[in-house]
């Protein structure tokens, strides 16, 4: 008898623990999403409210006053459409290139017959832990007469080390009877990587596509470095960048008035919040299509083989 | 028994074979001229690209002047080391980088892995997803987003100083972005805010793959929960933990430059100012090529520094390594 009451307390025990446990677990993840989400939240709530009125603070995830003229502001600049154009160009033909040299460059040092497969690997091993830093690159890109130039963001990333690597390992992992009787048949190399490699990777080639192009979609530091006295190559993230510095700069002053505009009223922060949420619209809109192409990529990427 | 033995004894071999590499004859070289062409290409892009940059180098012992150029500038030795080497200011860009750098890699690990295993932990598969799907977002939002929605948060009327005020620790807004003291910590958070959920997917991932008999076994055993975690969970993701770590030892250096860019203001500069920072300054806004780069060199070195050492430590503690 006291026995199994022994047992029943020892359950009840571990039941309360349990319990415990996911009630805190619940707690720490409701917590985790809120601290990650509210912050994003807020700031798209800020970004449809007036102007003026944001000034006052208490805004949290619905505008008190709704209006759209920070958007049309962030829209009407003539920086932005530009910087749009470039961007949207820069991330597509970009992405392109780099996707199709480094498949290039991964079919190559894959083959296991190649005759100079490790050198060729370790070549392009060695330029993830070695580079010449940001003077001397900026210096080589003068001299190429790069700078200035919409090629600046195109040409001189196009190929990585990682991502070469990464689709290397992905295109080992296939089987080499596939290909037997492709060359049985008198199949070249290339045809061999476009017929045969190329269908297969397909989950590969979205993965590094999407790290590639959401890589141009966000930079910015190039167009400043490269591209400052070019105002028809900036793009969106550096536009951002310069309405965020003056902001900064702004906001002990511009606390009060704001500027008028169709009897509505913008301000640094408002159009702060407006390009940022503009800026990551596209993303944040694609990303639940595309998230599972992200994951499949640090899982063959991350784990170095 | 010998039927494993003997697979593997045939995948070695055949490994041995693959490995083998073939002799170098006219008659290969032809048969393999596409190849060999594309190769040469993909050699003299990474030659310009990666490998010319490294004979820039030669400014740091230079007065470099565009006008000379890099072959007619003025050889000054390690003048310009010493130059730097005596710069107070410089040795604060470093005390930031390393500082900001640690912190960011410590805390990153210590909140992913917690994550992965509290999230592993959620056994209804739709709440798991929702929160891991919401939990790598910020990843893909750059640092300008993410400075964006941290001025914010962090405004005289953003959320954090409105708590603060209700809970009554502040009177009035503070404002954070004028404190060198609280210029660390705000990265750090930034950072795991942006971080936390991707990093975590890799442990994930390794948790996933630890044998389920182990834990069944374990709670045969009457193991807790904690036991459960530290007897082999832990064991079981440690060779990724210790591989990751090692990865990214080498980017201590390189933790630091876009936030801190961004938020760099005169009340902070000491605390927030890094190498990056202090190169793109002294090179690009002051003109002084050489300057940069010898504080470029700086920084390589000390990298690559840090991952021998830590593939040193790595090797003689008898864990994985990197080469």
């Amino acid at each position: 008898m006291i026995n199994v009451n022994q047992t029943q307390e020892k359950r009840s025990k571990v039941f309360n623990a349990n319990t415990a446990f996911y009630v805190f677990n619940a707690i720490f993840m409701i917590a985790f999403v809120i601290i990650t989400l509210y912050p994003v939240l807020n700031t798209l709530a800020i970004s449809f409210n007036d102007g003026t009125d944001a000034v006052r603070g208490g805004i949290h995830l619905i505008p008190r006053k709704f209006t759209l003229h920070n958007f049309a502001v962030v829209f009407r600049s003539q920086n932005m459409i530009q910087a749009a154009i470039v961007t949207v160009g820069r991330t597509a033909l970009g992405t392109l290139i780099a996707l199709i040299l480094n498949a290039l460059l991964a079919y190559i040092v894959s083959r296991k017959d190649f005759l100079f497969k490790s050198e060729l690997s370790l070549f392009w091993v060695i330029t993830m832990y070695v580079n010449g830093g940001l003077i001397p690159v900026l210096l080589l890109y003068k001299n190429l007469s790069l700078t200035g130039t919409f090629w600046v963001y195109i040409i001189p990333g196009a190929v990585s080390a990682f991502n070469m690597l990464v689709m290397r390992t992905y295109m080992l992992g296939i089987p080499e009877e596939l290909e037997e009787s492709a060359k049985m048949d008198g199949a070249g190399y290339f045809t061999i990587f476009l017929k045969i490699i190329s269908p297969l990777c397909k989950p590969v080639y979205a993965t590094v596509a999407l790290f590639v192009a959401v890589g141009h979609w966000n930079s910015w530091f190039d167009a400043m470095l490269y591209n400052r006295m070019k105002i028809e190559n900036t793009t969106l993230q550096y536009e951002l960048m310069k309405l965020l510095s003056s902001a900064m700069q702004q906001s002990g002053t511009a606390t009060g008035g704001g500027n008028a505009v169709g009897g509505n009223t913008v301000t640094p922060i408002t159009i702060r919040s407006a390009a940022t949420i503009a800026t990551m619209a596209p993303i944040v809109l694609l990303y639940p299509f595309l998230q599972r192409y992200f994951v499949t990529g640090l899982t063959l990427g991350g784990v170095k083989g | 028994m010998s039927r494993l033995g003997s697979a593997s004894g045939y995948r070695r071999r055949k490994r041995q074979q693959e490995n083998m590499r073939k002799e170098i004859t006219w008659k290969e070289i032809k048969y393999q001229k596409t190849l060999i062409i594309w190769a040469i290409l993909f050699v003299i892009y990474g030659f310009i690209f990666y490998y010319l940059p490294l004979g820039g180098w030669l400014m740091a012992f230079q007065n470099y002047k565009a006008k000379t150029g890099l072959f007619g500038s003025e050889f000054v030795g390690l003048s310009k080391f010493k130059w730097l080497f005596n710069d107070e200011s410089f040795w604060n860009t470093v005390r930031n980088t390393l500082g900001m750098g640690i912190i960011n890699l410590v805390t990153s690990f210590i909140m992913a892995i917690v994550f992965a295993i509290l999230l592993n932990e959620v056994k209804s598969t739709g709440p798991k997803k929702v929160v891991q799907t919401i939990s790598y977002l910020p990843h893909f939002l750059s640092w300008i987003v993410v400075t964006g929605i941290l001025q914010d948060a962090l405004s005289s009327t953003g959320i954090i100083n409105e708590v603060l005020m209700k809970v009554g620790i502040l009177d009035q807004p503070f404002n954070f972005f004028l404190q060198p003291k609280l210029f660390w910590p705000i990265v750090a958070f930034a950072n795991l805010w942006k971080e936390t959920g991707w990093n975590a997917i890799i442990y994930l991932a390794a948790i996933t793959a630890i044998d389920p008999e182990l834990y069944e076994a374990a709670e045969i055993d009457g193991a807790g929960r904690w036991q459960k975690i530290k007897n082999i969970t832990l064991p079981g993701i440690k060779s990724t933990i210790m591989i990751l770590l090692l990865m990214n030892a080498g980017n201590v250096l390189n933790a630091g430059f876009e936030l801190q860019y961004l938020l760099e203001n005169g009340a902070i500069v000491d605390w927030s100012r890094t190498i990056d920072i202090y190169v793109l300054k002294w090179g690009v806004s002051q003109n002084d090529f050489s300057l940069g780069t010898a504080a470029g060199i700086f920084k390589s070195v000390v990298s690559i520094g840090i991952i021998v050492v830590a593939n040193e430590l790595a090797k003689r503690t008898g864990e994985e390594r990197l080469f």
